[in-house]
């Protein structure tokens, strides 16, 4: 399954080459024609000349992570994050460096050697290291560049009932959901753009819909889903299993809600089960879509994954599926005459 | 088996403390065709005995590395079918969020200690380490599929793929203490090859994390002259003051003080002299927190030493030790037995 290609690929905010060289060979012969831009996006464009909208597809391929800062006499590797992640999921947890994968691991003093307090206080990234097993600051120097990026090292596989794990679900299942739909013949202009730096401020989103100029966006995202112990029931933002989280508002963009109407309409129709994503905050590539050139109608939808940005997320195989289906219901519905 | 498979194998496999059990089959394989006897006790521990070739009644050398590991256990299913925990062992919580397990239910099933994304935390909230009780083990299934496959009690044990990092270091779950095991193993294989009059008992024992329990039956019960225990000690890393922790790579440490009877530690000292060596001395103020300190105080009392395996980020899932120090280890285990003999135990006790 490709979805568990993506998942294992490395590609941190500002390296996808590796995700783009996964994408472009899974859809080379299904599309028009794939594009690269400056900024490292991937633009799968199929049936250009067809009647209709243009609708862009927008999914991004980078994740966060973690970049190699500096070195200790040690040997150690200092490090920065890339993206939003919690300090306290890092410790204890091993990373791949670099194209070459040179394995690290981040550790932590002894239980034996702490003072009770200490253990009530997290560690800060700050005061972690990545031992690459390197015994000196000219060796790891050596092995690993500054700037080099550092992913975690989490299998992918299948979880439990119909779920799978692995990391940088977000936004690899989007990217999965994308892959999926550009497979389908529509008689209509679809541009799968496969995004770089969302992660970091939607800013391979800002260049695509500019350069696609399209009438219609949809941002496909793995979303929040906090469904889980400790979370109360109205603050959970999506539930797995539920089917694809429809956008309200979020703190990027307010959809088109002519579109968001008409996704709602279809689902219930069609009888795919559908959720709003019950949250303002965090953002999507919608959020720049929608301001490109002069404006463009947009709207979000996501497959919910549970413990994003962490070094290990799980999705529904359902759920994926369900958002596949709404999108290709949506589509359908564009070629048949729907206009925002 | 090689020594480095067999450390990969028992670094990936499970056995909390009491629940060893797992682990015997691996060590059958490995340890039977260098022994002439190997058994397991009632507590669990694994004893493999190899006899001298000296005249009875022949001195005999106990070796303890323990088998068990740290780990959790099911307290409860909840309504959604996520489980709660409690620690065995000496384990920081802190380690926890976005650790992935194993649950030891009817079958094995994959688990991850699900934290909340940083999108939905409060300012300030990822400043606080989480409680044990604030935890939760996601397997993925509901709370009827879950309590099919998973009881209070089971099991839960680090998911980690044992790595091999830079300069032949390697990384994985509960190399404290297997990697002592793989010591003796390597020392047995030394030992075909030399000329040993005493006896030998290589004896991974049980339920060292909850009070070194293993070693204090199998001690009982072999009775031996001398009590050698292999354990790791804490490796150099940083925010840990340097005079508390062993270099890596330096060969292993032998340790000192009131644990550790100094005509043994003596005799370690010129094994790893003529074994080519190099070693490190462990400054033991006190109770050691190994096998060493229940052996030492069995039945009259054992003449005891420890060899420790320098090894960073104890009781995490990325333990990270120096493969070489456990080959010394083994050679140097294997010629301070070959120099065991009648004489020297007789010199033990003290005038």
């Amino acid at each position: 399954m490709v979805l568990r290609r993506l998942s294992e690929a490395a590609g941190i905010s500002g390296q996808e080459q590796e995700v783009r060289a996964i994408i472009r060979a899974e859809l080379e012969g299904s599309v028009h024609r794939l594009e690269g831009d400056t900024i490292g996006n991937l633009i799968a464009v199929k049936n250009p000349g067809a009647p209709g909208p243009r609708v862009m597809l927008a999914a991004h391929m980078d994740e966060v992570g973690l970049m190699i800062s500096g070195y200790e006499r040690s040997g150690m590797l200092k490090f920065r994050k890339v993206g939003g992640i919690d300090d306290r999921v890092l410790v204890s947890k091993g990373v791949r460096i670099g194209k070459d994968r040179i394995p690290g691991v981040i550790g932590a003093k002894a239980i034996h050697l702490q003072e009770p307090k200490e253990r009530e206080t997290p560690l800060r990234h700050d005061q972690l290291y990545i031992d690459i097993g390197a015994k000196s600051k000219e060796e790891a120097e050596k092995k690993v560049q500054l700037g080099e990026y550092a992913v975690f090292d989490t299998a992918y596989s299948e979880f439990g009932e119909g779920l799978v794990k692995g990391k940088a679900l977000d936004d690899r299942i989007g990217c999965a959901v994308l892959i999926s739909l550009l497979k389908e013949d529509f008689n209509l202009p679809v541009y799968g753009c496969f995004t770089v730096q969302e992660e970091v401020g939607l800013r391979g989103a800002a260049v695509s819909a500019y350069r696609v100029n399209p009438q219609l966006g949809l941002a496909v995202e793995g979303t929040v889903c906090a469904d889980v112990p400790g979370v109360d029931a109205e603050a959970q933002v999506t539930a797995l299993g539920r089917g694809p989280a429809l956008t309200i508002a979020d703190a990027g963009t307010l959809p088109n809600r002519a579109m968001l109407r008409e996704l709602i309409r279809l689902a219930r129709e069609s009888n795919v089960p559908y959720q709003f994503r019950r949250t303002t905050v965090g953002a999507t590539d919608a959020g720049r879509i929608h301001l490109a050139r002069e404006g463009v109608p947009s709207a979000g939808i996501a497959v919910p994954c549970r413990y994003i940005h962490s070094p290990v997320s799980v999705a529904s195989l359902e759920d994926f599926q369900n958002t596949v289906k709404l999108l290709t219901l949506f589509l359908r519905s564009v070629e048949g005459g729907f206009r925002p | 088996m090689d020594a480095r498979q067999l450390l990969k194998a028992l670094s990936e496999a499970a056995g909390v403390s009491g629940f060893e059990q797992e682990l015997e089959p691996l060590l059958r394989e490995a340890f039977e065709p260098l022994v002439d006897e190997v058994r397991t006790d009632v507590l669990g521990s694994f004893i493999a005995r190899k006899d001298g070739s000296g005249p009875p009644p022949r001195p005999s050398v106990m070796l303890a590395a323990h088998l068990d590991e740290i780990g959790m256990m099911v307290t409860k299913i909840d309504e959604q079918g996520f489980l709660r925990l409690t620690r065995v062992g000496g384990m920081d919580k802190r380690i926890l969020p976005g650790m992935e397990v194993m649950v030891h239910g009817r079958r094995p099933l994959a688990g991850i200690i699900g934290t909340k994304p940083p999108h939905l935390l409060e300012p300030g909230e990822s400043a606080k380490a989480l409680k044990i009780e604030d935890l939760f083990v996601d397997v993925g299934l509901d709370r009827e599929r879950a309590q099919e496959a998973i009881a209070i009690g089971d099991l839960v044990t680090f998911h980690r793929p044992y790595i091999e990092l830079a300069n032949g270091l390697v990384s994985g779950k509960s190399l404290d203490d297997r990697c002592g095991v793989v010591a003796m193993y390597i020392c047995l294989e030394w030992l075909k090859r030399l000329q040993v009059q005493a006896d030998v008992y290589a004896v991974a024992t049980a339920q060292e994390e909850i009070g070194g329990k293993g070693a204090i039956v199998s001690t009982y019960d072999i009775v031996p002259d001398v009590g050698i225990a292999i354990d790791v000690g804490h490796g150099d890393s940083p925010g840990v003051p340097e005079d508390h922790t062993s270099p890596l790579d330096k060969g292993p440490a032998l340790a000192i003080g009131p644990n550790i009877h100094p005509k043994i530690h003596e005799l370690l000292q010129k094994a790893a002299k003529d074994a080519g060596v190099p070693v490190s001395t462990e400054v033991v103020p006190g109770n050691s927190g190994t096998d060493a300190w229940n052996m030492q105080v069995s039945r009259s009392g054992v003449p005891t030493g420890l060899v420790s395996i320098p090894l960073r980020y104890m009781h995490t899932s990325v333990e990270t030790l120096s493969f070489s120090d456990l080959e010394r280890a083994g050679k140097l285990l294997a010629f301070f037995i070959a120099t065991v003999d009648r004489s020297f135990v007789e010199g033990l006790t003290w005038s």
